[in-house]
């Protein structure tokens, strides 16, 4: 009976521990998004800091962007393909595979990307300067670390990549029509037929600002992770994992939510 | 009675439930090399933190050059922590930039010196701190872990401090180079600043701190028990410290 008892007060202790830590955990991500939206705004910008990271960003993704999205956009042309030709309207693989990359793939797939590249490369620097007191001896100068290191690499992701959305969304759709066109031999005519009535302005637009609010977000979570670190070479490596995993959830939950908010903010048929 | 630099009443510093700093009072003269001697966890590194306004004390009173510290607000605690320099344990240079850029950093970030100008100083502070113009363009992972402490203190130095932090300065180092170090820090004061520099070293290695120190405290579990001038230090009578300088002299 004692056992029983014990294992049950063992279970409680062990949720409340968890449910105190997660607490604990929002508590200081908001924190560290109002410290970062504070220091925005405050004297001196860090011009040359964001041009830094924003060039790292660029440089550290595009190539694998350009990559992937070339292959991206032949497979799903070729899955939807199969589906539509059962039901004889394969004149509507074009527009459907375009929708699919501008409003989910694109930013959905670049945000994924520049978390694994940028994200962790975040939290594994503004970690290790974390064990190696870089960060004290900031605060020590009179140097906010949070406006020196923080502001600029989240402004960067956030700015960074949409541009890498359009990459994604021009390549992915190079490949979508070779494999369209000239693998699977819809005719070109057919292909874009029915594209105008379905594209639109707004199309572009939703792709563009998910990819700026995961930006955001990318850059909040690879730099939390990073100012978190603690101990040693074992932290930094703890910190990185975590940015990257947190940021790919936070991603992919975050997209349900933005296109359920953008479907009725940006289009006339709403839902 | 000197002036002091720093003078604490009656701190107190609690994390939860434990104590870490029981109502500590010390005041550190203006001018002079201070050491806070004691074992590990006696909580030197947190009282120094409190010099900082890094963590604020739980109960007491902290003067420092005329602030009360803890009163500080975040603004007026940055620009109150431009007034110190601190030579970290390993340095903590930073590791993406040159020795250069280095010592020049705090220089660029708060002054609107010339690019020229900026270079001078730094080779004046290079010279200081008795290294050559070779290692001026050289980064971190270039430099031996003497060479770099010496650009953390010409670091440390660049906006000319009132008060010089040191964590530990020669652990982990051997013999020689702690001896480099030592002597760098009793000349540091003398060659290179034009107002009063007040030292305040955080040290266990006791040899050392007999040699360089004007005045010694020992801190033992979150209090101060004993603290005078080096001479008188080295005849206490304190069990706990005589115990700890007959383990280490010999
Ligand atoms: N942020 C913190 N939260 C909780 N406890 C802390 C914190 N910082 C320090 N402590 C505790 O305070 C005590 C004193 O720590 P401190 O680092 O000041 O010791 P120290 O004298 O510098 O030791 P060492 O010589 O090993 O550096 C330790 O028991 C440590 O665990
Ligand atoms: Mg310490």
């Amino acid at each position: 009976m004692t056992m029983v008892k014990n294992i049950f007060i063992r279970f409680f202790e062990y949720i409340g521990a968890q449910v105190l830590e997660k607490l604990e955990g929002i508590g200081s991500f908001t924190k560290h998004f109002l410290d970062i939206s504070y220091w925005t705004f405050k004297r001196p910008y860090r011009i040359k800091l964001f041009l830094d990271q924003f060039y790292f960003i660029g440089n550290k993704s595009l190539f694998i962007i350009a990559l992937t999205s070339v292959f991206s956009g032949m497979v799903i042309t070729y899955q939807t393909y199969i589906g539509m030709k059962v039901m004889g309207a394969y004149t509507l693989v074009g527009p459907i595979v375009v929708l699919t990359i501008a409003k989910e793939l694109a930013p959905v797939f670049s945000a994924i990307i520049v978390t694994g590249r940028c994200g962790a490369a975040m939290a594994a620097e503004i970690g290790t300067m974390k064990v190696t007191e870089q960060i004290d001896a900031l605060e020590v100068m009179g140097i906010s670390s949070r406006q020196y290191l923080g502001v600029p690499r989240v402004w960067a992701t956030m700015l960074a990549l949409p541009l890498l959305n359009l990459v994604f969304l021009f390549v992915a759709n190079i490949g979508s029509w070779f494999v369209g066109v000239e693998v699977l031999g819809i005719e070109e005519a057919k292909y874009y037929s029915k594209l105008k009535s379905f594209v639109s302005v707004s199309v572009l637009f939703e792709g563009l600002i998910k990819a700026a609010v995961f930006g955001y977000i990318i850059g909040l979570i690879g730099t939390f992770h990073g100012f978190k670190v603690q101990g040693g070479a074992e932290g930094v490596g703890k910190g990185t994992n975590a940015a990257v995993v947190w940021g790919m959830i936070v991603i992919l939950i975050l997209d349900y939510f933005l296109t359920s908010i953008l479907v009725k903010v940006l289009y006339e048929y709403g839902v | 009675m000197l002036e002091s630099a720093i003078s604490c009443r009656n701190i107190t510093k609690k994390y939860g439930e434990h104590t870490i700093l029981k109502n500590l009072s010390i005041e550190i003269p203006k001018g002079k090399i201070t050491t806070i001697l004691g074992y590990s966890g006696a909580g030197k590194s947190t009282l120094m933190k409190h010099f900082l306004g890094l963590v604020k004390p739980t109960k007491g009173e902290l003067t420092i050059l005329g602030n009360e510290v803890p009163n500080l607000n975040d603004d007026e605690l940055r620009k109150f922590r431009k007034r110190f320099g601190m030579l970290f344990q390993y340095a903590a240079l930073f590791d993406s930039l040159t020795t250069y850029d280095n010592i020049a950093f705090p220089i660029k970030e708060f002054t609107k010196l010339k690019k020229k100008e900026i270079l001078k100083r730094v080779q004046e502070l290079l010279r200081a701190v008795g290294l050559s113009d070779e290692s001026l363009y050289k980064l971190p992972s270039e430099l031996s872990g003497g060479m770099r402490k010496r650009v953390g203190l010409a670091r440390a130095l660049a906006l000319r401090p009132e008060i010089l932090l040191y964590d530990e300065p020669t652990t982990g180092l051997d013999p020689i180079t702690t001896k480099m170090v030592n002597d760098l820090i009793t000349t540091t004061g003398r060659t290179e600043n034009t107002t009063e520099l007040t030292s305040v070293i955080i040290s266990h290695d006791i040899q050392a701190t007999l040699k360089i120190s004007d005045y010694i405290a020992f801190l033992e579990r979150g209090e101060i028990i004993e603290f005078s001038p080096t001479k008188e230090f080295k005849n206490t009578t304190h069990p706990t410290i005589r115990k700890f300088l007959d383990l280490t002299t010999h």
